[in-house]
Order: C-alpha cells, then sequence, then structure tokens
C-alpha cells in the first residue's frame, strides 16, 4: 500500500516536472558528419521545398476557394468540369519535377552502396538486445549494452541527459577512414542506425547487409536500433566514438591487453564471495532484462530461474552451463558464449544458483567453464561444493 | 454524371417493398438486405474504431514522458501491434464495406447486393476474427507484440504462443474481405439500373469497384504469407529462416506485395466519398471526371510494383533500389491529378461548409501533407533517415486519419440523413469536425519533428530530446480520441430523431440515392430506375 502510494508520488512529481529541463526542439534532420549525410541531407531540403512550394500553390487556389467563393458571399457556380490543356499540364509539370528529383537521389544512391575499398572493416551483429562489434583483422571484439540503470528507466531517479543513449563500451572508429559495416543479426531483425553518419541498415540474421562511413570530425555519435526486435527494441542504443587516427590506434592497443589481462584472470581461484558480486554484475547487466532481478522471469517467454531446476538441481549444471554457452533453439535464450568470458560466464552461474533462495552453496569457477567449452561436460573437480 | 435525368423512380408501387424487416435480434442474424448489412458494418467498424482507439490512448499515455510508467515495454508492444491491426482490418477497411453495402446499390439503381446471403457470411465472420484476435491478449505470454507488419523471425520463432490464433483470426478477416470483394464486383458488373453505362457511376461506385479487384488480387497472398508462418511454427518448414535455406526478407516480400495495395484499399474508396462531396456543396460537377478515373486505375496499377519502398534498407540490390524509387516517385502523378481535380471542383463554384464538406475539405489538405511527406519517403537516400522513424509514422497517420477516417466521417455525414430519415444536430457536428481536426494535427505534427531528430517508431520509452514534442502528441491524441465519443453521442441521437430529412436535404448534391424517400425504404429499386 505504502510502496504504491510512493510509486503514484512519483509518478505526479515526474508529471509536473516542467519539460523545458528536456527542451531541445529539434524539428530537423540532422546534417551529419559525413559528405554522405550532407548530400542526403540536401537531397531532404530540395524535396522538403518542392513540396512547400506545390503545397502553396494548390492550397492557395483552394483556399482563395474557400474564401472568395462561397455561397454566402453571392457566388454563382460556373459549369466548366473539364479541361484536356490543363488535365495534360497538371500530369505533365509534376512528371518533370519529378525527374529533375530523380537525378541527384539516384546518384546519391550510387555513392550510398559504394561499399568497394574500405580502409577498416567492421562486423556489427545485432542481439536481442545489443550490439556486437567486430574489427576484422584487428582481434579486437566485444558487446554494446545499454547503460541507463533501471531506476532512471522506472522513474526512481532523474534521467541524465544521454538517458537510454548511453552504453559501456562505445563504437571506436577513426576520422577520415572509409569504415564499412557488415551488418547482420543473430536473432531478429534489428537495424543499425546513427543518424549523424545517415547510415541505417537492416541486421537480417544469416544475411551480411554493407554500408559504410566516411566521418569528418571526432565526436560521439548516438543512434538507436530502428527495427522492431522484441521485448526491449527501444534499450539497445548505439554509440560512435570518433577519434583521430593515432588515438584511435592507441585504443585498438589497450583492448588487446585487456583481453590478455582477462584470459589470465581465468586461471585465479576465485572465491564464492568474489564470483557472487561479480555474478550479480553480470546478471543485472544482460540476464534481468528477460528472467527480472528477481529471478522470477516473465513465463512463459522468458523462464523463471528462481527455484528452476536447472538453477538448483546438482546434476543439472552441466546443462546450466551448456544453455547459458550455446542457448536454447528456437527461443529467445540465446548463445552468451561469444560475450561472455569464462569469469563472467562462472560469476554468473554461481549468483543464479545461489540468489533469490536458491541457496545451493554451489559454486562453478571459469575453470570448469574452460573445461566445459573443450570437453563438452562438467565434472566439478575444480572447486568441491559446500 | 451530369446530366442524367431519372426516368421514373419505382419504390412504392410494389407491394413487396411495403413489408418491413422482421423484428428481433433475429433479424441482425438472418438478414441478406444490403441496409441492414451496411449499418452492421459501420456499427462494428465505429466499435473496433474506438478499441483500437482506446488502445491508441495506452500507447499515448506511456509516451506522455520518458520512463516507464503504465505499461511495460512486453505490453506495450501488444498495444502498438493490436492498434495497427484493429484500425486496419477492423476498423477502417468494414467502415468502407458498410459504405458500400449502404451506398452501392442505391446509387446504381440496383434492389440489393448481388449476392445478399454470402453479404451476411462475410459480415458475420468479422465478429468471430475479431473476438479471436482480441482474446489472445489474455493468453499465456500475450498477444502478437511484433507489429502490425509481423516480421519475420519475430513473428515465427520468437513470439508468443497465442500467434497461431492470430494467423487464424487473419485468415478470417481475408475470407470477408474476399467474399466482400467479389459481391461488389458482382453487383456494380451485374446489377446496374438500364442506362447506368460504367463512365456514368458516380465515382464512389468507380473506387470500390476497382479496390474490390485489388482486395481479390491481395488477400490471398496475406493468406499464403501467415500460412508459411503457420508452417514454420509448427510444421518444421524454413521459409523465413536463414538457417533452415530460407530469407527473413521473403516475409517482408510477400507481405508488403498484399501491403501497398492494402493502404490503396484504404484511401481509394476514401478518394470516391471525398468526390461525392465535394461536387455537392461547390453545387459545381466534378471536375475532369474521366481523369478522376483513370487516376484511380494508375495508382491501383502502380501499387502493385512499388511494394519494396518499405524496404529500402534491407539491403535489395541497387537496380532494385532505383526501380523501386522511380516507381514509387510517380505515384505522386495520378495522386496529384485527383487533388488538382478536387481543388479545380471547388473553384470558381458556390461552395457552402455543412460538416460533410469541412471534413472533405479537410481531407485535401491533410491528405496532400501526408502525400508531400510520402514524396518525401520515396526518395531512397532520404529514406535511410526517414525509415522505421517518427517521420513514417506521421506520415501514414496523415494519410490514414485525416484521409481514410475523415473521409468516413465525411460520407457518414453526408448519407446520415438518407439512413435515418433525420438531419444530425450540425452545432455539434461541427465541434466534432473542430476537435478532431486540432486534436488530429496537435497528434501527428510534432511527430514529424521527433522523427527527423531520430525518435524511432514502435519504442515505449525514449531519449529526453524528444520529450517536449511527446507530450504535446499525446495531449492531442487525448483530445481526438475524446472527441470521437461525441461523434457517438451525434450519430445516436440523429438515429433517435431529429430535424426531418429531405429526399435530397443537400442542395448541391446529384445521383439515384437522392431520388429515394429518406429513410430510405427498406427495399429500394426493386423496378429499376431508366437512367437517362
Amino acid at each position: 500500500m505504502r510502496l504504491q502510494a510512493r510509486k503514484l508520488l512519483t509518478l505526479m512529481a515526474g508529471l509536473l516536472a516542467s519539460p523545458a529541463l528536456w527542451a531541445e526542439w529539434a524539428v530537423n534532420m540532422p546534417e551529419g558528419v559525413t559528405d554522405l549525410s550532407r548530400s542526403i541531407y540536401d537531397l531532404h531540403m530540395t524535396i522538403f521545398w518542392i513540396c512547400v512550394v506545390i503545397g502553396i500553390v494548390v492550397f492557395g487556389v483552394m483556399f482563395w476557394s474557400v474564401i472568395f467563393h462561397r455561397k454566402s458571399r453571392g457566388a454563382k457556380a460556373s459549369e466548366f468540369h473539364e479541361s484536356t490543356l490543363v488535365e495534360i499540364l497538371w500530369t505533365s509539370i509534376p512528371f518533370a519535377i519529378l525527374v529533375v528529383m530523380a537525378i541527384p537521389a539516384t546518384k546519391t544512391l550510387i555513392e550510398v552502396y559504394d561499399t568497394k575499398e574500405a580502409d577498416i572493416d567492421i562486423k556489427v551483429t545485432g542481439y536481442q538486445w545489443k550490439w556486437q562489434y567486430e574489427y576484422l583483422g584487428e582481434d579486437v571484439s566485444f558487446f554494446s549494452n545499454l547503460t541507463t540503470p533501471r531506476e532512471e528507466i522506472n522513474n526512481q531517479r532523474p534521467k541524465n541527459k544521454d538517458y537510454l543513449l548511453e552504453v559501456d563500451e562505445p563504437l571506436v572508429v577513426p576520422i577520415g577512414k572509409k569504415i564499412r559495416f557488415l551488418v547482420t543479426g543473430a536473432d531478429v531483425i534489428h537495424s543499425w542506425w546513427v543518424p549523424e553518419l545517415a547510415v541505417k541498415k537492416d541486421a537480417i540474421p544469416g544475411f551480411i547487409n554493407e554500408s559504410w562511413a566516411k566521418i569528418n570530425e571526432p565526436g560521439i555519435y548516438r543512434g538507436q536500433c530502428a527495427e522492431l526486435c522484441g521485448k526491449d527494441h527501444g534499450f539497445m542504443p548505439i554509440v560512435v566514438d570518433a577519434r583521430p587516427m593515432d588515438e584511435y590506434q592507441k585504443w585498438l592497443d589497450e583492448k588487446r591487453a585487456e583481453a590478455a589481462k582477462v584470459r589470465e584472470l581465468t586461471q585465479k581461484d576465485w572465491t564464492m564471495d568474489e564470483l557472487m558480486e561479480k555474478g550479480e554484475q553480470v546478471y543485472t547487466k544482460l540476464c534481468a532484462a528477460c528472467h527480472q532481478p528477481n529471478g522470477m522471469g516473465l513465463p512463459p517467454m522468458f523462464p523463471a530461474l528462481k527455484d528452476a531446476p536447472i538453477a538448483v538441481e546438482r546434476s543439472q549444471i552441466g546443462k546450466h552451463i551448456d544453455v547459458l554457452l550455446y542457448g536454447v533453439k528456437g527461443t529467445a535464450m540465446q548463445a552468451f558464449k561469444e560475450q561472455l568470458n569464462e569469469v563472467d560466464m562462472a560469476a554468473v552461474i554461481t549468483y543464479e544458483r545461489n540468489a533469490w533462495g536458491n541457496n545451493t552453496g554451489e559454486v562453478v569457477t571459469p575453470k570448469d567453464i574452460l573445461e566445459y567449452k573443450k570437453n563438452g561436460a562438467y565434472t566439478g573437480k575444480y572447486v568441491e561444493a559446500k | 454524371m451530369t446530366d442524367q435525368t431519372i426516368g421514373h423512380v419505382n419504390d412504392h408501387d410494389d407491394s413487396h417493398a411495403d413489408h418491413g424487416p422482421p423484428k428481433g435480434l433475429m433479424r441482425w442474424v438472418l438478414t441478406t438486405n444490403h441496409k441492414d448489412i451496411g449499418s452492421m458494418y459501420m456499427w462494428f467498424s465505429f466499435a473496433m474504431f474506438l478499441l483500437g482507439g482506446a488502445m491508441a490512448m495506452v500507447i499515448r499515455a506511456e509516451l506522455f514522458q520518458p520512463g516507464l510508467q503504465l505499461v511495460q515495454p512486453e505490453f506495450f508492444n501488444q498495444m502498438t501491434t493490436m492498434h495497427g491491426l484493429i484500425m486496419v482490418f477492423g476498423a477502417v477497411m468494414p467502415a468502407f464495406v458498410g459504405l458500400a453495402n449502404w451506398m452501392i446499390p442505391m446509387m446504381i439503381g440496383a434492389p440489393d447486393m448481388a449476392l445478399p446471403r454470402m453479404n451476411n457470411w462475410s459480415f458475420w465472420i468479422l465478429p468471430f476474427a475479431f473476438a479471436l484476435l482480441v482474446s489472445t491478449l489474455f493468453m499465456e505470454g500475450g498477444g502478437p507484440n511484433f507489429g502490425w507488419t509481423f516480421y519475420a523471425p519475430l513473428s515465427t520463432d520468437y513470439a508468443p504462443p497465442s500467434t497461431t490464433f492470430f494467423i487464424f483470426a487473419v485468415h478470417m478477416m481475408g475470407v470477408s474481405s474476399i467474399m466482400g470483394a467479389i459481391n461488389v464486383i458482382a453487383t456494380i458488373l451485374n446489377l446496374r439500373a438500364p442506362g447506368m453505362t460504367l463512365m456514368k457511376m458516380p465515382l464512389f461506385v468507380w473506387t470500390w469497384l476497382i479496390t474490390a479487384y485489388l482486395l481479390i488480387a491481395v488477400m490471398p497472398v496475406l493468406a499464403g504469407v501467415v500460412t508459411m508462418m503457420l508452417m514454420d511454427i509448427h510444421f518444421g518448414t524454413a521459409f523465413f529462416n536463414a538457417g533452415g535455406g530460407g530469407d527473413p526478407v521473403l516475409f517482408q516480400h510477400v507481405f508488403w506485395f498484399f501491403g501497398h495495395p492494402e493502404v490503396y484499399i484504404m484511401i481509394l474508396p476514401a478518394f470516391g466519398v471525398v468526390s461525392q462531396i465535394i461536387p455537392a456543396f461547390s453545387r459545381k460537377p466534378l471536375f475532369g471526371y474521366t481523369s478522376m478515373v483513370y487516376a484511380v486505375a494508375s495508382i491501383a496499377f502502380l501499387s502493385f510494383i512499388v511494394w519494396a519502398h518499405h524496404m529500402f534498407t534491407v539491403g535489395i540490390p541497387l537496380v532494385g533500389e532505383v526501380f523501386f524509387m522511380y516507381a514509387t516517385m510517380l505515384i505522386a502523378v495520378p495522386t496529384g491529378v485527383k487533388v488538382f481535380n478536387w481543388v479545380a471542383t471547388m473553384f470558381r463554384g458556390a461552395l457552402t461548409f455543412e460538416t460533410p464538406m469541412l471534413f472533405a475539405v479537410a481531407f485535401v489538405v491533410l491528405f496532400t501533407i501526408g502525400g508531400f511527406s510520402g514524396l518525401m519517403l520515396s526518395i531512397a537516400p532520404a529514406d535511410f533517415q526517414y525509415h522505421d522513424t517518427y517521420f513514417v509514422v506521421a506520415h501514414f497517420h496523415y494519410v490514414l486519419v485525416p484521409g481514410a477516417i475523415f473521409a468516413i466521417f465525411a460520407g457518414v455525414y453526408y448519407w446520415l440523413p438518407k439512413w435515418t430519415g433525420h438531419m444530425y444536430d450540425a452545432g455539434l457536428s461541427k465541434v466534432h469536425f473542430w476537435m478532431s481536426f486540432i486534436g488530429m494535427n496537435l497528434t501527428f505534427f510534432p511527430m514529424h519533428f521527433v522523427g527527423l531528430a531520430g525518435m524511432p517508431r514502435r519504442i515505449p520509452d525514449y531519449a529526453l530530446q524528444f520529450a517536449d514534442f511527446n507530450m504535446i502528441a499525446s495531449i492531442g491524441g487525448f483530445m481526438f480520441g475524446v472527441t470521437q465519443l461525441l461523434f457517438l453521442f451525434i450519430v445516436i441521437k440523429c438515429v433517435k430523431g431529429g430535424p426531418k430529412a429531405e429526399a435530397k436535404p443537400w442542395e448541391g448534391a446529384h445521383g439515384l440515392e437522392w431520388m429515394v424517400p429518406s429513410p430510405a425504404p427498406y427495399h429500394t429499386f426493386t423496378t429499376p430506375p431508366d437512367v437517362k
């Protein structure tokens, strides 16, 4: 009851909060930061002004009639109802305008489709509900997840200025280089869209689409998934961080060093508390959207983990690891093999087996995961469950 | 149409015509009378309009401000999906079938529809189809949540279990539409009164004839695509699954091969209604009748070769992209001809602005704005920026709300005196018009801005820079929604009573429907009139 009242209060407070705080009143397409996005912006403005002019003429004649040819002003209706000449005129003039418009549109389109000879190839994969970026030939690959806290989404905390447009790991790219995006989907169709780059390409499972951008100015450019892809379609933003070439190189090196460090951590001996703490972070970031923070899920699409045999029965630890690694075919449960390293995976499994009253006391370690990946079986030899 | 005179009108000298309909519920269940069935279609469509509208209110309430307040994303997606499905298949299409049932026989001097028993059947499928569709909301896992375009594999491998019922409901709607379309064609081609040649037919009849052919052509395609989904879900096929050798994009090609003609199915009869009303209140014959007929036919033809403009971002080859861009731009030509003809009809007329005319004039202005954004969307490179944003939402609501729905309102006000024998409350109906006009523009105009600024469609929550315009849109939406209850009141009031309507309540109206008394007797034109 009190919780209800508080919820209501927050809602009321939210309703009264001045919209002026959020004001930006953007009314037009951004010009963007690539040559191509500028050409597209120009096309947009040209066709817009053509429409405005036609609108003024057509509505002008119409409102002239509405005002001056009213019966109440004593207007007498004429009887004319045909004129081949004007019919021909108002068929051919719009046609000519369209031809004039089609020329620059076709030119721009040909440029958009020219994905040849790129300097950098980045494979973009849409997942429910995150993006994966792979720098082909660079041995760098990572996932990019929304970082806006649930409290902000649920109105329990004020929203920050990048609300819903912030991620843990942005896509870092160099300026002045032709970057080719190879876009695909892992489950359903997504669409990778960054307005400032004028790139929008559908991410279709089983197919690879190509698109490209050559960014002129360094900066942070934000976008969103544009194709309805299920429950959290609105919560998988894109952040592109464009940097000068040397900074981009430095960043690549750091990324590689980081990956090496993670590999070392796999061999470390982890305590249950460490795993639980890490596991909770991973769970909140990746699992809670479907299985819910309280482990209750949203059945039947997203089953509960609390008291679920797979998360409490000792004999099912192997299956638990398997499902996390490879997903469940034909359901929304995706494979996390590529997304999580062994440490994260061990942590989240340990967490799921001990949170929300699951209290099995069982610990699954990074080495167990490594072993499972290699042999396809869980033996439990690395840690004796307490 | 202009100089036609009516030889004789024969309503009452036939003894059949006098006995009225049977009484009670069974009258409506068993009726084969085109007027009864027309009324049922209209009431059904209005009920669906309110239901789909209620869902739109949920959507606008959730989007009133950033953050999740009222509903969760799961349910939000069900609302957007059901809103679309119900408005398209439950509100707009049946409303036009209702108008067709009522008016086509009276406009061409026919005693009834050509296939009255089938007419009854095609109506009575609908309540069951929609009961089934709506019931999915209460099933485990919820109703359809993949958008009204139900793209695979979101609607197959990743869909809730209720999808099977959704597929069955779509099949039932398709059967109903096809039977309705066959009936319209059979009636128009066979039951015209002597002298009513094709090129003398009122434009409403012409647009419906062409619409009916579109329906017969594309409803089976829709049935095909949902059947392929059913196979993918239950019988192990992989039409839309690349893993099994299929292609998710195939779904979109098949769907839009249905879907694009479908949007013209919703707008062509609206062109017809407006082409009846504008001449009537301009007291001047329709300008360019022949070119209007040809324009409708060209639009219908072009509607079959532009489907992939809904798919500019799926990665079709450059040549395909260019072809669909040009074909789509071309549609602006016949559509422009129609708009110019309506304006030329008003030009130098003697205009009055009764409610049907208000809605018709608003139709021309606002539909044209929707046409302009459509033209912008046809430019493929620019479409990369517009696609799947609120700009598209603004575009299709501009052609459907002040387009299709305003035309339906215009038609209802225009023919209500004929149906009920009473004049509607003129003052209230003007309030209805102005509130709808303002509410509708407040709702949908700001959507152009947020769309261009980067707000994707079908999201339950949005970044802060979109907040102001969304709040305005929601306020407009609530205003438009509430106003429609006033429309319900006006119609009920008019059915119950009101000033007596003459046979021809509009000074400038022409056509056979105005030759029979108001209200139209249960049977009209049992002996065909002579049209000269």
